[in-house]
């Protein structure tokens, strides 16, 4: 299972409380695991990533294992330690608020 | 007894003003969606319980969110506004093409008569329906394809499609208008459109006169007299008594013919207000004094209405959503500003009083009247 953290923007969007553990099947990537957050949690979709580009939106990070893997492709394999449930997915708000 | 529900649109959240018919005691609800922007929220006229809102923020781009129970809950609607085929280009700021991108949604127009129809103004600027509530949204092409989308350039706040109005004598007709590219008319539900722009003068476009290009702010009509149109442009009040074939000026003797909000009163056609704003830099009342502007003759005289409202060193703006009228006997007219007030006349202008004061820079406000 894997842990994914979310900002409380997106939290309270999809009304998610507690933690959210996703089961992804295979070698997770950053596509699969976005796939499973969404499919869970429709209104995520077009709030991370583009709905259309499926690119990661301008100020949303990736950060794992105290890594930024925001620009690794998104079909490259997660981190082992996030893929076992060792260490958490964090989708992080960059700083742009207002 | 029936009562007044005021939709308010903020910085940083949505709130809903309730009370019943005499608008003397407030209930203030929210702010719902806290820490995002609410550009806009409104009702079904069909269903006054069913809300409509538009949500977004820079991180997480644009929800809509739908309620149906007045604004007590709300659930995630659908959020993809995908232009329809190839987008094409519009003039950027320095004159070059610049690629049609979606930024968000300025303004939501539920249908008259269905609760799961609703238009949506977007930025840049294109026209969105869904028909089933929310969940599917489809843009309208007609109205950036019809000839001039290639030529339009955005204003200061962006290229948006900010005001949406709908015949309630004409389904098929529906004004919209575009900052900064002017008044369109469709007469066959959106499909096929024309700018309507002809009497506009914009002194800050190479030909004041052009067809397209304006600045218009917002546009306000009677649903009785829905051929009757009052616009606040950038710079002048205009009025067209032909659906939009001419314009005239009405300014008459306001003191300064700039501003953001215009609306009409819920039971007279011929009464306009507007909040004169002291011009394109300085985005507050002038002289500080924060002052309604009423005219009974469909422009052109005006009388400034100031009971109740700050009159010294007041330097907020009201913005182009942010005034609504409701249909109670005594018309109520309704606004928000920047400062975060929302002020009310229960007498159609002849006094105010601050039924919120301290929220964050209102965007919006709609009214409802419940039976």
């Amino acid at each position: 299972m894997i842990q994914v953290v979310l900002p409380g923007h997106l939290r309270t969007l999809a009304k998610i409380e507690g933690d959210v553990f996703l089961e992804v099947p295979g070698q997770p990537t950053e596509r699969s695991l976005l796939d499973a957050l969404e499919a869970r949690y429709p209104a995520l979709r077009g709030a991370i990533r583009d709905h259309v580009t499926q690119k990661r939106r301008p100020f949303i990070r990736f950060f794992a294992c105290q890594r930024d893997l925001s620009h690794q492709p998104p079909d490259a394999p997660l981190p082992e330690a996030v893929a076992t449930g060792a260490e958490p997915f964090l989708v992080v708000a960059a700083i742009a608020g207002g | 007894m029936s009562g007044v529900r005021v939709l308010v649109g903020t910085r940083k959240g949505a709130f809903v003003l309730e009370s019943d018919g005499k608008r003397k005691q407030w209930n203030i609800l929210g702010p719902h969606f806290a820490g995002w922007e609410i550009y806009h929220l409104k009702g079904s006229p069909a269903d006054p319980n069913r809300l409509y809102a538009s949500q977004s923020n820079s991180w997480s781009g644009q929800q809509i969110q739908r309620s149906n129970d007045g604004g007590g809950t709300w659930e995630p609607a659908g959020n993809k506004f995908v232009y329809d085929g190839v987008p094409g280009t519009h003039q950027w700021y320095d004159g070059t093409p610049h690629p049609w991108e979606f930024k968000r949604v300025w303004h939501v127009e539920p249908s008259l008569t269905d609760p799961d129809t609703v238009w949506a103004g977007v930025e840049d600027a294109a026209l969105f329906r869904t028909t089933d509530g929310g969940q599917n949204w489809q843009e309208l092409p007609g109205l950036r394809g019809h000839g001039t989308g290639s030529f339009w350039q955005p204003g200061a706040g962006g290229l948006c499609l900010h005001t949406i109005l709908l015949d309630p004598t004409d389904p098929g007709r529906i004004y919209i208008a575009i900052s900064a590219a002017g008044a369109f008319r469709s007469d066959d539900g959106g499909h096929t459109w024309r700018p309507i722009n002809r009497g506009l003068k914009s002194q800050y476009i190479p030909d004041p006169e052009a067809e397209i290009g304006h600045c218009v702010h917002h546009i306000a009509m009677h649903p009785a007299r829905p051929s009757v149109l009052f616009m606040q442009k950038h710079w002048d009040v205009m009025r067209s008594d032909d659906s939009g074939e001419a314009w005239r000026e009405v300014s008459g003797n306001l003191p300064t013919d700039f501003g953001f909000a215009i609306d009409v009163h819920a039971h007279e056609p011929d009464t306009v207000y507007v909040v004169p704003i002291q011009s394109d830099s300085e985005h507050f009342p002038p002289e500080g004094k924060l002052r309604v502007y009423r005219s009974r003759t469909g422009g052109g005289d005006w009388e400034p209405l100031t009971n109740g409202l700050p009159q010294a060193h007041c330097y907020v703006n009201v913005l182009r959503d942010a005034m609504a009228v409701d249909s109670l006997e005594d018309c109520g007219v309704y606004f928000g500003t920047t400062g975060g007030q929302v002020y009310a006349s229960a007498d159609a202008g002849d006094s105010w009083s601050a039924i919120a004061r301290d929220l964050p820079a209102v965007l919006s406000v709609e009214v409802q009247t419940l039976p």
